[in-house]
């Protein structure tokens, strides 16, 4: 099937205000850098105001592929929000999909004002387990209020995406655009937590 | 990000579509550029603002898409190129302007892109602008991967120069809002003068004349688009289906061929000259098989502008089978994506395609059907829109007539939802609400007897409220102006405007008061600070019983976005569990999403990871149990 086998289809959901669309950038920009094509197609406008939020990165060799991942064709799911992650396997799922989800949710205003219902998250991790290839979970968000600020779960999560060495992109190379892309001052603390994730999917290995 | 002025010719970045049509235009040397903000538009200009002064452009934020058109239009009749860029709607409110400027000519290029939202992710409403093109008689390029976006505005330039008529770009969400590979081209040096030639004046009389004048450019566009490298057949000579598309539909239909392994049964020809068509090589098209899909993005413009074409060379071309919008093989409404064209595909070849295994879909269906809670958009935690609108619906509830509210296009649009407590009535357009609710204040005579309030922000207000403020007055309407004053226009990324007191080259300017100018229209003004609940509602109470002409109630506070990146908070907000006695108004009327409840204590609680520390929930609870605490 022609690009298939030369081809990644990395999702990368949240909430807005997650900081998604930043990472999906610096991914995809450091992959354009090793001379991949690389297409990102994102959701955003209403971003910062609650909703969900996806990122589709698409890789390829040669070749600009579409801003959309066509259904049942992810790759690879990073879910800074638990929740999130089920939502995209929905459409983008199959039985290949490499998942690694935040175990923290993040309510939404349904489930809070009792208009909707939030799993609890071993009932979610059992689904996500059952329609995947592999899912892995960190603690993303704890981590990151330790380090002392919410925020950075993003990059943890980067940082255990990459150390799973499922797209070719190295963490050595991704940090060497970050600190050609951010402030001194932000790249050090994102630099940080990129070791954070890094450290923490290698102990659960 | 991305600098878009980087001068290294042949590098190869990672762009938004709508940062590629900005270098597009550096590339071609573009001297002023100008916009008003809104999805999926605003990085055109933004990104050119970032670089105006190294480039030694002039960027402007204008007041509306109007008189953003008019002032490129004055650089163009200087001899300077000139860019100007604008969502859907925009055009709907610059469309007077360009149905004049059309017949009269050029002298620099100017460029109009305009950037459709399919499926409406961010707008009020669905369009296609291309139709504007056909209304206008101008020429229309669609880009169709990020490298286009770019190398189609530099040519775009030189289009309008070549005919001396504005050159119309469309783009849509997925190309501008998206990102791919675009390889640099040189920076231009140009040191272009300006200067206005009084002896070639921009008339549109006599009107025959130039109408006959514009037509004639079209036929000359024609013949220019033929040998457009923007036009380009990809697959087999002889091909079972063809498929003709334009813009984003190109790399769907290629996707959707590959994921079927159709390559050597389905051909595409990508048209990048949307209007008018190159005549000619659309007919070579139409004689290389029977049957044809029509893949675009909103409207079958392209599809009826095809249809018209073989209807018209049927004697040379035969009989013919289309599909399409019209044949509903793709759906009328909606963005275009692979699995659309997929469907398509399959439905006309009679293919049978799976995308995955049947009980993966059934059972993970079944999953997210009951275990994934709906997100509806909210305003966000902090956020003073909120606070407005909670005391627009105390004060309509305390005033017991129903009265109602118009709405406008802004981050309080969603009011339309229980953000803002279903309060908006309307959102058809910047600044109808006012004008509707002039309107409104009218009818007492037939009977008429609740109140109206109409709501605007203050980007709008300069947009396009105004003049129904200035109507309102001569007319003596009987309403309720609420101005929500974030200080921002916020919606679309943050960008100022006249009330804020910086512009888009980064110079400070006297901002203008909307006070002082509502007080000239001949309105009774008052300014609240929203966080203060009692006074607002109160206010707001007694201009409702105030039934002489209009009345307006600034309700002003910074957006708690833009107030988060500059302030620290003062104090950290906390839910006394003792103290709540699980009223749930907080949590579930009030809607902050950084409350949350406590399903085992059975109160509510503050989620630290979203809860800016506002404190206007302290107010709200009827308890006193939310407490503002001091950092220690």
């Amino acid at each position: 099937m022609g690009f298939r086998t030369e081809a990644y289809n990395l999702i990368i959901t949240g909430v807005g205000g997650q900081g998604n669309v930043l990472i999906s950038q610096l991914i995809g920009q450091s992959l354009v850098s090793k001379g991949y094509f690389v297409t990102i197609g994102e959701t955003y406008g209403m971003a910062q105001r609650g909703g969900s939020v996806m990122s589709h990165i698409r890789i390829a060799r040669g070749k600009q592929l579409s801003p959309l991942i066509p259904r049942a064709k992810g790759d690879f799911i990073v879910a800074l929000e638990p929740v999130e992650a089920l939502r995209v396997l929905g459409v983008y799922g199959n039985l290949h999909v490499v998942v690694l989800v935040n175990t923290r949710p993040i309510y939404p205003v349904d489930v809070t004002t009792g208009n909707a219902f939030y799993p609890d998250f071993k009932e979610l991790r059992k689904a996500l387990g059952s329609h995947s290839r592999k899912t892995y979970s960190i603690d993303a968000t704890d981590k990151a209020i330790q380090m002392g600020l919410p925020i950075l779960a993003n990059m943890i999560m980067v940082g255990a995406f990459l150390a799973l060495k499922l797209i070719p992109l190295g963490i050595e190379e991704f940090r060497e655009n970050l600190s050609n892309t951010l402030s001194q001052k932000r790249f050090e603390i994102n630099a940080k937590a990129l070791e954070a994730g890094e450290a923490i999917i290698q102990e659960s290995l | 990000m991305p600098i878009i002025d980087l001068d290294e010719p042949q590098k190869e970045l990672l762009l938004m579509g709508n940062e590629a049509i900005a270098r597009g235009a550096l590339e071609a040397g573009v001297k002023v550029c100008t916009a008003y903000p809104g999805t999926p538009s605003s990085e055109i200009i933004g990104s050119l603002a970032e670089v105006a002064k190294a480039r030694d452009l002039y960027v402007e934020w204008s007041v509306n898409e109007k008189v953003a058109l008019e002032v490129a239009a004055s650089a163009s009749f200087s001899g300077l190129r000139s860019i100007c860029a604008m969502k859907q709607n925009g055009l709907n409110v610059a469309s007077d302007f360009l149905l004049h400027l059309n017949m009269v000519g050029l002298n620099g290029g100017l460029v109009l892109v305009t950037c459709d939202d399919p499926s409406a992710h961010s707008s009020p409403n669905e369009q296609d602008s291309r139709a504007y093109s056909k209304l206008a008689d101008l020429p229309l390029l669609e880009p169709a991967t990020f490298q286009e976006a770019k190398d189609m505005t530099t040519w775009a330039f030189t289009i309008s120069e070549e005919i001396g008529c504005v050159c119309m770009m469309r783009g849509v969400t997925r190309i501008s809002h998206s990102r791919g590979n675009v390889t640099l081209g040189e920076l231009p040096k140009s040191n272009v003068k300006a200067h206005y030639d009084a002896s070639t004046r921009r008339l549109t009389q006599p009107v025959n004349q130039r109408h006959q004048w514009l037509h004639s450019k079209l036929a000359q566009l024609g013949e220019i688009f033929e040998t457009s490298k923007f036009n380009q057949y990809y697959g087999p000579e002889r091909p079972d289906v063809l498929i003709f598309t334009c813009g984003s539909g190109l790399l769907y239909s290629q996707e959707a061929v590959n994921l079927m392994g159709l390559e050597d049964a389905v051909g595409i020809f990508k048209i990048g000259t949307s209007w008018p068509l190159p005549t000619k090589t659309i007919v070579e098209h139409l004689k290389r098989t029977e049957k044809f899909l029509i893949i675009e993005e909103v409207d079958p413009f392209l599809e009826c502008n095809v249809l018209e074409i073989a209807a018209y060379e049927s004697m040379k071309i035969g009989p013919k089978a289309f599909y399409g919008k019209r044949s509903q093989h793709v759906p009328s409404v909606g963005e275009m994506d692979t699995d659309r064209v997929i469907d398509a595909l399959s439905s006309i070849l009679d293919i049978r395609y799976e995308a995955r295994d049947r009980s993966y879909t059934k059972t993970i269906g079944e999953i997210a059907n009951t275990l994934v809670p709906e997100r509806t958009m909210g305003f966000c935690s902090g956020c003073p829109h909120r606070a407005s609108f909670w005391s627009i619906k105390n004060a309509l509830e305390t005033d017991k007539r129903g009265g109602f509210v118009t709405g406008d296009i802004g981050c309080y649009s969603l009011a339309r939802g229980p953000a803002g407590y279903y309060l908006l009535q309307t959102n058809l357009g910047m600044g109808s609400g006012a004008g509707l609710a002039s309107g409104f204040g009218k009818l007492d005579r037939f009977g008429l007897d609740q109140p109206v309030i109409a709501v605007c922000g203050d980007s709008t207000f300069f947009h396009a409220a105004m003049p129904a403020l200035a109507n309102a007055h001569y007319n003596q309407s009987n309403f309720v102006m609420v101005v929500l004053d974030n200080s921002a226009t916020a919606m679309t990324g943050f960008q100022p405007h006249p009330g804020v007191g910086i512009n888009a080259m980064g110079d400070k300017v006297e901002p203008l008061n909307i006070e002082s100018i509502c007080r000239d229209f001949g309105a009774k003004v008052e300014v609240t600070d929203p966080f203060d609940l009692r006074g607002t509602t109160k206010r707001l109470l007694e201009m409702l019983k105030d039934q002489k002409g209009p009345k307006v109630l600034i309700m002003r506070r910074k957006c708690a976005l833009l107030k988060q990146r500059e302030e620290e908070p003062l104090y950290k907000v906390r839910v006394d569990p003792q103290k709540c006695i699980g009223c749930e108004l907080c949590a579930k009327v009030f809607r902050c999403p950084g409350l949350i409840w406590d399903k085992e204590l059975e109160v509510a609680a503050i989620d630290e990871a979203l809860c800016v520390r506002c404190g206007l929930c302290v107010d709200i609870c009827p308890e006193e149990a939310i407490l503002r605490e001091k950092e220690s």
